[in-house]
């Protein structure tokens, strides 16, 4: 079981507060990524979890369970860090092996762990190796291992991918969320890569200045943005947003289009606007329109558009896929 | 692009390398060579470079006129006393600071140091009144504290460096799993921090063995280390180039033994910090 539940979870460092009032409710086997900008809080609110720092006021449940004031072994979590944290002088054997020891397992039961943990994760052959002779992929899943072999209540994981390369970073992408469906554990995990928070997550939680903005599953999230912040951050490219008579007429203070919602002719009706830039990736084309008064407005296009700097257009949105804000940034229900 | 590394390159490089690395050896060179020399042979203008008479008798005498064990002994006690007082105490001070500092702990440091900004000869009075009214001249006990603090600074700086560069991830790893504070200390910390502490004694040893403005001062034949031996050599009679050679020879064997048997960790704490 791993469900982990926030009751106004406050955390202050002297005068400055991190995090402000956080209520999550973390439902056990799902796959939580804790997403937002750098300083926003969700490392801190994921050490609060593990135990690592002190909360400041309110209450953190494991299984029903308070756990603000055990220490964080005592919590069944595991954690994989940024940096991998390996134990330098062990070999991947020792470092996989050195909870269970700490708990006290018997050598055969140790064994016998270690060996299925490094058999999931391909790592059989490169037990008795010491972490500086691993690659960075290698010493990720080490990391990993260490994380799985104590059957942990959840996975807490730190931006475990930013140290790898693009490509590498893909892979282990589709690895974790593969081994967190197989274990069927809870895992919370912590990027500021929305592309990863998308497509790892069954349930994303936008963090902005120690508040969370929305939590709900990634479509969510594109499709019913609950405010101005988290439609802005959710998606690539960023929506469009337009304020002024466009959006009077729809009653609301500013109107949000994603790039990929608003249509695009070389003569009709809607907003007039020049191409300024044109960026041609063969799969899509993204187009940068002055728009005048609306200023510059992002288009995605599917497949190639021959359109060029200078172009004359005409930009109409898709009426179904508008978003509006009310004058306080917060989305406005029909 | 990597360098290309040619041939004449790599001849260049390594005549430089034994040239300047021959330089830099010579002193010591010459100074065993004299050792094995005559009074009158270490005299002689040009100096003759290994066609000479060789003689022991150098060794004999020195070792006739001043009793080298009983100063090889003191030296080996007084560095060695200092060494180990000063890790006992350097090695929890620099833990504190590395991993529990407060808003004081860079001061604490700078304040440390800056007592070796000091010159020891400003202090040779009070110090030696010190140690006369407290019966510390010429013991070796009074030695070890001397040299002791005034390692004492750079043993802590250098081990608070050391213990800095311990990822603070990886504590939090082991407390995630499950490792208590004591575990913690023996499974994780220490055996990533025993060759900075390694290398820190060593350094610390060095520098106490050789250390000469306090030894000569303050002692005078019973707790007298090497350098007093080595000293006694250029007296008023005369400079016995010969017998200094010897003595000095046989004062820096034993750390040059042991420098070179742990030349990688001396490496590594000459140049700490540098590379990481």
């Amino acid at each position: 079981m791993g469900q982990i539940t926030l009751q106004g979870v406050h955390k202050s460092f002297g005068q400055l507060d991190i995090i402000k009032d956080a209520n999550l409710d973390i439902e056990d086997g799902s796959f939580v990524v804790f997403v937002g900008p750098s300083g926003c809080g969700k490392t801190t609110l994921l050490r609060l979890i593990a135990g690592l720092e002190d909360v400041t006021g309110g209450r953190i449940l494991i299984d029903g369970q308070n756990v603000v004031n055990v220490p964080p072994a005592k919590r069944g979590l595991s954690m994989v860090f940024q940096s991998y944290a390996l134990y330098p002088h062990m070999s991947v054997r020792g470092n996989i092996a050195f909870g269970l020891k700490m708990a006290g397992l018997p050598r055969a039961e140790i064994d016998r762990k270690v060996a299925a943990a490094a058999a999931t994760l391909n790592l059989t052959p490169y037990l008795d190796r010491k972490p500086r002779e691993l690659s960075g992929g290698q010493r990720q899943r080490v990391a990993i291992g260490r994380a799985i072999v104590r059957e942990p209540k959840a996975f807490l994981f730190d931006e475990p991918l930013s140290n790898l390369d693009a490509a590498l970073r893909v892979q282990m992408r589709m690895e974790v969320t593969r081994l967190q469906k197989q274990l069927a554990t809870t895992a919370v995990y912590v990027t500021h890569d929305q592309v990863e928070a998308m497509t790892m997550a069954d349930r994303i939680v936008v963090l902005n200045a120690g508040r969370v903005e929305q939590y709900g599953s990634p479509l969510e999230l594109y499709e019913q943005p609950a405010n101005l912040f988290v439609a802005g951050f959710i998606g690539s490219p960023k929506m469009n947003f337009v304020s002024g008579p466009p959006a009077d007429q729809l009653g609301a203070a500013t109107i949000g289009i994603r790039p990929e919602h608003l249509r695009i002719a070389q003569e009709g009706e809607g907003w007039p606007g020049t191409v300024s830039v044109a960026e041609h990736l063969g799969s899509d084309t993204f187009l940068y329109v002055d728009g005048g008064a609306l200023g510059l407005l992002t288009v995605r296009g599917i497949g190639e558009i021959h359109l060029k700097s200078g172009d004359r257009v005409w930009l109409s949105p898709d009426p179904a896929r508008l978003h509006r804000f009310d004058k306080d940034g917060m989305a406005i229900r029909h | 692009m990597a360098r290309r590394v040619t041939a004449r390159r790599m001849v260049v490089s390594t005549v430089a390398a034994w040239f300047f690395g021959g330089l830099i050896f010579f002193p010591i060179l010459w100074m065993v060579l004299t050792s094995f020399k005559t009074e009158l042979e270490a005299f002689t203008v040009p100096p003759s470079f290994l066609f000479f008479d060789w003689t022991t008798e150098n060794y004999a005498t020195v070792q006739e006129r001043s009793d080298y064990f009983l100063h090889a002994l003191n030296s080996i006690v007084i560095a060695g006393g200092s060494t180990l007082i000063a890790a006992l105490i350097a090695v929890p001070a620099a833990w504190s600071m590395a991993f529990a500092p407060t808003k004081r702990t860079k001061d604490i440091l700078l304040w440390m140091l800056s007592t070796k900004m000091m010159p020891a000869v400003g202090v040779l009075v009070p110090i030696y009144l010190l140690f006369k009214n407290l019966g510390l001249l010429d013991t070796r006990s009074g030695l070890i504290a001397i040299l002791c603090l005034g390692n004492l600074p750079i043993v802590v700086w250098m081990l608070f460096t050391y213990f800095k560069e311990i990822p603070r991830d990886i504590l939090e790893a082991a407390r995630m799993d499950g490792a208590t504070i004591r575990r913690e200390l023996t499974y994780v910390l220490l055996p990533m921090a025993i060759p900075g502490i390694a290398s820190t004694l060593l350094l610390n040893l060095i520098l106490a063995w050789n250390e000469a403005f306090w030894t000569l001062n303050l002692s005078t034949s019973k707790a007298a280390p090497l350098t007093v031996f080595i000293a006694s050599y250029s007296s008023p009679e005369g400079l016995f180039w010969a017998k200094l050679s010897a003595a000095s020879t046989m004062a820096i064997a034993p750390i040059l033994v042991l420098g070179w048997f742990c030349q990688r960790q001396l490496v590594r704490g000459l140049t700490f910090g540098a590379v990481k």
